[in-house]
């Protein structure tokens, strides 16, 4: 960021470096940076030098490492985490903002922080900016994401936000639009890989006076928090995709649905809608253009099978969330009878993106990640499609932390499956993925390392899936506990052969026969582990168990 | 009329478009097994037993997938089959069924779809749950033990009746009918005690009080009969 002649200090205060103080950092520094600046200014006796900007920001990438802390001056910018820090929250902030008032006290009156070029925020360590964890990214969707104050629309707009809007406005031809998000090959971020133009071309083709645009945050994938980095982060970006979206489907209503487990999310995008309404943005006469588009927030109630459309559909209506059998698809007939295109978090913020690059620039897109699990770098990270797995594990991530070697990568949640370590060669799109029986999925990458007992991994998924199942078909209510019962079964080492057979039985049952896409894919995290770690099982297997006890005479 | 030709397990029909392959077998004289689905209430797609293989596609719920022109569908496959009998075991591993001491015995679908899909042992373990019976209501009762949450109680009582006593509490295996807001049924004014759950009821799980074994007064048939009396009555719109 070009902030040549004053600098700023950004700290992270998403949610997962505001769990380990990271908000109380950033509260620390502003008053060191304010007391400093009014000091110097009484002992210069000149009218207040503008104190050093401290900005809480979304996430700044390496989780892993945070708090996180970026210093941007003289014209460039250093990360800095306290990863082997052990102080608590406060003393951390504390000692940090003295530290941070020292050497603006040190510098007198100069021009508000402009000398922090070297400063060193005591207690953390520098995150290289050639660190590959940074460099191999290509931030499109994250692009503000970590370096605008997600509470403020003007940081937003001064750095792009609601620009292609108003492009698309000034043009006001949707048709165009729509030609141009399909030309792009996009294809939903949220799990299913559809290709998004052809869902707006279904919705703007559906007759009808009002139509609705529904943004699916409802990720609920153990280990993924892709949607929460960037609604957390930039949610004016989200709302903009949306609002381009309502203009080219003819939409003129809109809802962010947010998962109750995501206060900070629910809170940003609420204070995003509000501003942006308040600047014309959002509601009656867009941008001063004859389109309006009003955008509301619902927020989930904590059931996992919600981030099923149709079953989103109805918790959006105030109803129970449960799916029902498609067709009609929601482009047809969705939240209240209207046609409705729905689409994910971060396939929303990909829209301005493509539209201000272009298709040739744009390229295949980005797929954004949260890496988790024992890799010596972990966090949200943003990368092109086609990259390898090895890529993102090994090199950006580190490879494995826990000093056992990486035994799989864990992709698309309890609807997906295991890479083997010897897959990871695989380049992360939804084909390739699939061909290895897993899913891209939302996101969510969780390492595993040669301790992880797959059986048990598949048990845990199962457990889940049991968990979350609606209990409307009879496949997924019962079938998740039959199956998970096995699994318990053969953990406990009372297992046969009759019952691996049985488990790959209903396994194949539960998915072909489940009327929603979490009973279908529920099976998939067993299937995954017994296609590539079958000796685990056959391993857990007795021969005795069920074999009829002898009769002492 | 809109028509169009399909093929049913090799049998050739024409059908009016859109109509659900459920309905289009049967007139073809194939009746495909369900237990969710009745004649008069939404389908919901939710009891899976009557899935049916289309063209190349998986399996798909006949009850609410409509007849297109060219279709060729399969109602009995191995794999149809395997699927049916597994989900009727389902239901009798996830219930407390014990027909020799219910009330519908003799006259129960679920048993009668056991033995349609030949189920002569459950190569499930039982899961016996602890489940409760509800007798608060003046004439009705409602044993959670036998209940399959076909929810065609829900439906017709919000659909034909109009009054919504019935509805799905919780999620999951601890799913279970709720009348009201989860109160005693005799509790819930809203209830005009017109037994339509009842009569549509496909096991014992809601009967009338004071009959026994033999005499369960099941009669899922009168709903149809009752619906085209009402348009009859009511005349076009």
């Amino acid at each position: 960021m070009s902030t040549a002649a004053t600098a700023m200090l950004r700290v992270c205060t998403a949610a997962g470096c505001r769990s380990r103080g990271g908000e109380q950092l950033r509260r620390h520094c502003a008053t060191a940076a304010t007391e400093a600046a009014t000091e110097a200014a009484t002992e210069a006796m000149a009218a207040g030098a503008p104190p050093l900007r401290v900005k809480g920001v979304g996430c700044l990438g390496p989780c892993s490492d945070g708090p996180l802390l970026a210093v941007d001056a003289e014209d460039t910018t250093r990360l800095f985490g306290f990863a082997a820090d052990q102080a608590s929250g406060r003393a951390r902030a504390e000692r940090v903002a003295a530290g941070l008032q020292q050497r603006l006290r040190a510098t007198g009156s100069a021009p508000a922080g402009a000398e922090l070029g070297t400063w060193r925020p005591p207690g953390a360590h520098l995150i290289p900016a050639d660190d590959p964890f940074l460099a191999l990214q290509r931030r499109l969707v994250l692009e503000r994401c970590g370096l605008i104050d997600p509470g403020e629309l003007d940081d937003a707009l001064a750095a792009g936000a609601y620009r292609q809007l108003r492009a698309v406005l000034e043009q006001d031809d949707p048709a165009a639009v729509i030609a141009a998000v399909q030309r792009s090959g996009l294809r939903g971020r949220g799990g299913a890989a559809y290709p998004t133009g052809l869902k707006w071309q279904a919705v703007a083709a559906m007759a009808g006076q009002r139509k609705l645009v529904v943004c699916n945050g409802d990720e609920g994938d153990p280990g993924a928090f892709m949607d929460r980095t960037v609604l957390e982060g930039d949610p004016h970006g989200v709302l903009e995709g949306m609002a381009i979206a309502a203009l080219a489907v003819g939409a003129d209503h809109g809802f962010v649905y947010v998962r109750a487990e995501y206060p900070l999310a629910i809170a940003r995008v609420r204070r995003a809608i509000a501003q942006a309404q308040r600047r014309g943005w959002l509601g009656t006469a867009i941008g001063g253009s004859r389109h309006g588009f009003d955008v509301e927030v619902r927020v989930g109630a904590g059931a996992y099978v919600c981030g099923e459309e149709t079953a989103l559909i109805h918790s959006i209506e105030g109803r129970r969330g449960t799916p029902r059998p498609r067709p009609p698809y929601p482009a047809e007939r969705g939240a209240f009878g209207l046609p409705t295109l729905i689409n994910n978090v971060e396939t929303f913020a990909n829209i301005p993106v493509l539209l201000r690059l272009g298709c040739e620039v744009y390229g295949r897109g980005t797929k954004v990640f949260s890496l988790t699990g024992p890799v010596r770098r972990g966090g949200v990270l943003e990368v092109p499609l086609g990259t390898s797995l090895r890529t993102i594990v090994e090199t950006m991530g580190g490879g494995s932390a826990s000093g056992r070697p990486i035994k799989a990568v864990q992709t698309g949640g309890p609807s997906g499956g295991c890479v083997p370590a010897s897959a990871l060669d695989v380049p992360v799109d939804d084909a390739s993925l699939r061909a290895l029986g897993t899913l891209l999925g939302s996101g969510g990458l969780v390492v595993l390392d040669a301790g992880t007992d797959m059986v048990d991994l598949a048990a845990f998924f199962m457990a889940f899936s049991r968990e979350e199942s609606c209990g409307k078909c009879i496949p997924c209510r019962c079938g998740t506990v039959q199956l998970e019962l096995l699994l318990r079964k053969l953990l406990a080492r009372r297992g046969t052969a009759a019952d691996l057979a049985e488990l790959e039985r209903l396994c194949a049952v539960v998915s072909s026969a489940s009327l929603c896409g979490l009973g279908q894919s529920a099976p998939r995290p067993l299937l995954s582990t017994l296609r590539h770690f079958r000796p685990e099982y056959t391993a857990l297997l007795n021969a005795e168990a069920g074999q009829p006890q002898a009769v002492q005479p | 009329m809109n028509v169009c030709s399909l093929r049913i397990d090799d049998r050739a029909l024409t059908v009016a478009a859109g109509t659900s392959l459920l309905l289009a077998a049967r007139r073809a004289g194939i009746v495909i097994p369900s237990l969710c689905h009745l004649d008069g209430l939404t389908p919901v797609g939710a009891c899976r037993l009557c899935l049916v293989e289309v063209d190349t596609a998986g399996p798909l719920a006949a009850c609410v997938t409509a007849a297109a022109e060219g279709m060729r569908v399969r109602t009995d496959t191995p794999l149809l089959r395997d699927i049916r009998r597994s989900l009727v075991e389902m239901l009798f591993s996830e219930g407390n069924h014990t027909c020799a001491v219910c009330i519908a015995d003799g006259d129960c679908e679920l048993q009668t779809m056991a033995l349609r899909v030949g189920m002569d042992h459950n190569r499930l373990p039982g899961r016996f749950p602890s489940r409760t019976v509800d007798l608060s209501h003046p004439l009705f009762g409602l044993d959670h033990n036998r209940c399959i949450l076909c929810t065609r109680c829900v439906r017709v009582c919000d659909e034909v009746e109009g009054a919504h006593v019935w509805d799905v509490g919780w999620r999951g295996e601890r799913c279970r009918i709720i009348a009201g807001l989860d109160q005693p049924w005799g509790a819930v004014d809203s209830c005009s005690h017109c037994g339509k759950c009842v009569e549509v009821c496909p096991t014992g799980a809601l009967f009338h009080k004071g009959s026994c074994g033999g005499d369960h007064p099941s009669h899922p048939e009168r709903l149809a009969a009752l619906l085209r009396g009402r348009r009859r009555q009511e005349g076009p719109p």
